[in-house]
C-alpha cells in the first residue's frame, strides 16, 4: 500500500543521505522524496512516499526512528491528511494544441506561467493522483518536458507534527 | 547539551588546540586504551598524545586489527573501546572493524584523520570520504569542521555509542583542524532531542508477559548477545530459576547463562543441540531477551512461524521487534530494567509455581540424542576434543575469541562458557580475521587473565602481522590453531551442496607455524598426536607469561553437527552419524 511518511530532522549536512541510504541498504521503494527547511531553521521537514506491506512500513518507521538524526516521524495514512504536488509541464502550443492546453490546463485549473512562441508551460498542483490524470489527458505527442516536485503531506486539523 | 554554548564566557576555559582537545576528550571519557596507527592527518593528535599519560596507545601492525582489539576490550569490559586510525587507507582499513562492531551492536568510537578542510572534495591525497563510506556500518557519524566542535562532538559520539542499542561511532577530524586553538570545556552531560532511547519497559506489557510465562506449558527462553551487552545476565538467571525454565543462548550470547546449569539445554541455530532447536520450534511461551530472531538462529522463518507459540520480545531496539518474527508481547526497554521489573512482579504473585514437569522430560529425552556427541580417535586429533581440553584446562575461566568457521562453531559448542563477555566472536558479520585482535584486546582488558585464540590456518592468516603487536606488548595469549589445512566451513558446505567440489577450499603452502611464531620471539608448539593434547595445553598455559602458538593438525574432514541447512526449518538437522544412529535406536 501507498503511505505518506512525515518527518522532521535536524537541519544538518548529510542528514538527508542517511535516509535515502537507510531505503537503499533495506530495499525499500522511494516513490518521491521532498526536503526543505522548516519555520525552525534546525530542522528539516521530509516527506516520503513509499509502498509496503504493513509489516514493512512498520519497519520503515522504526528503522526511520533509529536514525540519529531524526526527530519525529508521523505515518500520514494513519489519520486524515492532505497531499499536494506541482508539476510543471511544457507543452507544444502550435496549430490545434494552441487551445486545446489552455482549454486542457483550465479544467484541471491549472495555471500558465510562461508563453513562447510554440510551447506554454502549465503549473499544476495538486495530489500525485490528479497530476497523473493530467498527463494522461493530454496528448502524448503535445509534452515537451515535465518536472514534478514529488509530493508534501501535512494532517489534517489538529493533526500537527512538531518539536 | 549546549553546542552553541560560547566556552570563552567559561570561568575555568583553557585554550587548547585541536589535538590536545581530542586526548583530552579521550582523557575525560576515562578511556584506558586506544588502539590505532599513525599517518599524516592525524600527526597533530599522535604529537598530542605523546605528551600525555593518561591512556595508553597501543600501536597495531594494520588498522583493521586496531579496530577489532577496541572492539573486543569493549566486548571484554563493557566499556566503549577506542580506536585511532589516520585518513584515505588508515580509514577503509578500520572500515571492515566498524561493520564487524555494527553487526554485533559493540559500544566504539573510532577517530579517523581527515585531510585539511579547504582540500575536501579535491581528491586529496590520502583524501576518503569516511563519513559517506561508514555511513551504513555506524550507529553515527560525525565529520567536525571547527576546532570548537571536538569536544561536543567527542561527548556526543560516547554518549551515542554506549546508550539505547550500542555501536560504533565515527568522528573524522580533518588535519587543519587539529592544529586550530579553541578553549577547551567538555560537555558534562549531553542532550539530544532526536535521540532519547527508551530504557524502562511498559509495566503492562511486564505483567501481561509475567502471567503468561506462568501459565506456560512449554516455556522456553531464548537470549542473545543483547543480554550480555545489557549486563541482564544476573537478573535473567535468576527468573530461570525462580520459573524452573529450560535457556537456550544464541552464538552472540553465550555465557549470558551458565552453561553447565542443568537448565541450560546448549546453544541453538544453525549449529545449534537438538535439544535447544526442539524445545525453540515446539515451545507454547518463549521469551526473547536481548536477541532478534536472525536467519542462523532461526532458519526459515515460514517454518518457524508454522508452529503457534506466543513470543514474548524484550529488546532495546524498537525495529528488532517483529522484524523477522511476528511478536505477541513486545516490550522495548533495557534488559537489566525489564528483566529487574519482571522479578519484582513476580514475587508478588500469590502463586510462583510453574507446571514444567512434562516439558522437562520431553527435553530430557531430546537431551538423550546426544547431539554434540562425535567419534574419538586416538591416530588423528579430534578438534572438538581439543576444545573439550582447553575448557578443562583453563577451568572454564578463560576468555575465548575465535575467527570465524568451523573451529569458531566447535569453540561455542564445546567450550562451556559460565561467564558472560567471555566468548569474544565475530556474530552478525562474520570476519575472518578477527581472533588475534579480539584476544590482544581481552589480553588489554584483563593482563592476568587466560586468554585462547581459537582459530583455523585460514582465518589466522588474515591478521597474522599482529604476532608483532603481540611481541611488542608481551602479551601471553594461546593461540589454538585447528589447522585441517582446509577452509573447513567452506569444504563442508562444498561437501553437503556441492557435491564434493572443493572448489578453492585446499590451503596449501602454509606457513610453518611454529617457526613463525618463533621468528616473533613467541613460543611454538606442533600437536600431531591425540593424547599429547592435554599435556601441550597444560604445558602452554602453565606458561603464564609467553604468548604461545599452539598448531593443532587436526582431522581434515571432520563436520560441524548438527546442522540446519539453509532454508531449512529449526528442527529439520541434519545430526552427526554418532547421533543419528542413537535416534534410530541403534545405538
Amino acid at each position: 500500500m501507498r503511505h505518506i511518511i512525515s518527518l522532521l530532522m535536524e537541519n544538518e549536512a548529510g542528514a538527508l543521505s542517511r535516509v535515502a541510504g537507510l531505503f537503499s541498504a533495506r530495499g525499500y521503494n522511494i516513490e518521491s522524496l521532498t526536503v526543505a527547511v522548516t519555520e525552525d531553521p534546525t530542522l528539516s521537514r521530509m516527506t516520503i512516499v513509499t509502498t509496503g506491506s504493513d509489516d514493512v512500513i512498520e519497519q520503515i518507521i522504526k528503522q526511520l526512528n533509529k536514525l540519529i538524526d531524526v526527530v519525529k516521524v508521523l505515518d500520514l495514512n494513519d489519520g486524515k491528511h492532505i497531499e499536494r504536488e506541482l508539476m510543471l509541464v511544457k507543452v507544444k502550443a502550435t496549430g490545434v494544441f494552441k487551445d486545446e492546453m489552455k482549454r486542457m490546463c483550465d479544467i484541471f485549473r491549472g495555471r500558465i506561467i510562461d508563453v513562447a512562441d510554440n510551447s506554454y508551460t502549465i503549473e499544476l498542483t495538486g495530489s500525485c493522483s490528479k497530476l497523473d490524470a493530467f498527463i494522461e489527458a493530454l496528448d502524448r505527442s503535445a509534452i515537451l518536458e515535465t518536472v514534478r516536485t514529488g509530493a508534501s503531506g501535512i494532517g489534517r486539523g489538529d493533526r500537527i507534527l512538531k518539536v | 547539551m549546549d553546542a552553541s554554548a560560547n566556552p570563552a564566557t567559561e570561568p575555568h576555559a583553557k585554550s587548547m588546540t585541536g589535538a590536545d582537545i581530542v586526548v583530552a576528550c579521550l582523557n575525560e571519557e576515562k578511556v584506558k586504551f586506544v588502539f590505532g596507527y599513525p599517518g599524516g592527518a592525524v600527526l597533530h593528535i599522535y604529537d598530542a598524545l605523546y605528551k600525555q599519560n593518561g591512556f595508553k596507545h597501543i600501536l597495531v601492525r594494520h588498522e583493521q586489527a586496531a579496530v577489532h582489539a577496541a572492539d573486543a576490550y569493549s566486548r571484554a569490559t563493557g566499556d566503549v573501546g577506542v580506536a585511532l586510525v589516520t585518513s584515505g587507507p588508515g580509514a577503509t582499513n578500520a572500515v571492515t572493524g566498524i561493520a564487524t562492531a555494527y553487526m554485533d551492536s559493540i559500544p566504539m568510537v573510532v577517530i579517523s584523520g581527515q585531510v585539511p578542510v579547504p582540500a575536501i572534495g579535491m581528491d586529496a591525497f590520502q583524501e576518503v570520504d569516511m563519513v559517506g563510506v561508514t555511513r551504513p556500518c555506524v550507529k553515527h557519524n560525525f565529520l567536525v569542521k571547527h576546532v570548537k566542535d571536538i569536544a561536543p562532538t567527542i561527548k556526543k559520539a560516547f554518549f551515542i555509542a554506549k546508550t539505547g542499542r550500542p555501536g560504533p561511532v565515527v568522528v573524522d577530524i580533518p588535519k587543519d583542524i587539529t592544529a586550530h586553538v579553541a578553549d577547551f570545556i567538555y560537555p558534562k552531560t549531553v542532550e539530544m532531542r532526536s535521540y532519547n532511547p527508551i530504557l524502562k519497559g511498559h509495566s503492562g506489557q511486564i505483567k501481561k508477559a509475567v502471567k503468561l510465562l506462568l501459565g506456560a506449558k512449554r516455556p522456553m527462553i531464548y537470549t542473545g548477545g543483547g543480554l550480555v551487552l545489557g549486563n541482564g545476565a544476573a537478573e535473567l538467571v535468576k527468573l530461570a530459576k525462580a520459573l524452573n525454565f529450560p535457556v537456550t543462548n544464541t552464538l552472540m550470547g553465550l555465557g549470558g547463562y551458565p552453561a553447565t546449569d542443568k537448565q541450560f539445554v546448549g546453544m541453538l541455530g544453525m549449529h545449534g543441540t537438538y535439544e535447544a532447536n526442539m524445545a525453540m520450534q515446539q515451545c507454547d511461551v518463549l521469551l526473547a531477551v536481548g536477541a532478534r530472531f536472525d536467519d542462523r538462529v532461526i532458519g526459515n522463518p515460514k517454518h518457524f512461524a508454522g508452529h503457534k507459540r506466543t513470543i514474548i520480545h524484550v529488546d532495546v531496539d524498537p525495529s528488532s521487534i517483529s522484524k523477522r518474527v511476528k511478536v505477541d508481547v513486545p516490550i522495548v526497554g533495557d534488559v537489566q530494567s525489564v528483566l529487574s521489573d519482571m522479578l519484582e512482579i513476580l514475587a508478588q504473585e500469590e502463586n510462583q509455581n510453574t507446571d514444567v514437569a512434562d516439558w522437562w522430560s520431553q527435553i530430557n529425552e531430546w537431551r538423550g540424542i546426544q547431539s554434540l556427541d562425535y567419534t574419538y580417535s586416538d591416530s588423528v586429533i579430534k578438534p572438538q576434543y581439543v576444545v573439550q581440553k582447553l575448557w578443562e584446562v583453563t577451568k572454564g575461566e578463560a576468555y575465548v575469541t575465535s575467527d570465524v568457521g568451523q573451529h569458531q562453531m566447535w569453540a561455542a559448542q564445546y567450550y562451556k562458557f559460565d561467564k558472560p563477555r567471555r566468548w569474544i566472536n565475530s556474530g552478525g558479520l562474520g570476519t575472518m580475521g578477527v581472533g588475534l585482535p579480539y584476544a590482544m584486546g581481552c589480553q588489554f582488558a584483563d593482563k592476568n587473565a587466560q586468554v585462547a585464540c581459537v582459530t583455523g590456518e585460514g582465518s589466522i592468516q588474515m591478521n597474522i602481522q599482529e604476532l608483532s603487536t603481540c611481541a611488542q606488548y608481551g602479551l601471553p595469549i594461546k593461540v589454538i590453531l585447528l589447522n585441517n589445512r582446509y577452509l573447513g566451513m567452506v569444504r563442508q558446505w562444498q561437501e553437503f551442496f556441492y557435491e564434493n567440489r572443493y572448489s578453492e577450499s585446499y590451503m596449501d603452502s602454509l606457513p610453518d607455524f611454529v617457526k613463525l611464531a618463533e621468528s616473533y620471539g613467541h613460543v611454538g608448539m606442533r600437536i600431531t598426536n591425540p593424547a599429547d593434547v592435554e599435556g601441550a595445553l597444560k604445558e602452554a598455559f602453565d606458561r603464564k607469561d609467553k604468548f604461545v602458538f599452539m598448531d593443532f593438525l587436526t582431522d581434515q574432514t571432520e563436520n560441524v553437527f548438527p546442522m540446519v541447512e539453509n532454508g531449512k526449518g529449526l528442527s529439520e538437522m541434519v545430526l552427526s552419524p554418532l547421533s543419528t544412529s542413537r535416534m534410530k535406536g541403534e545405538a
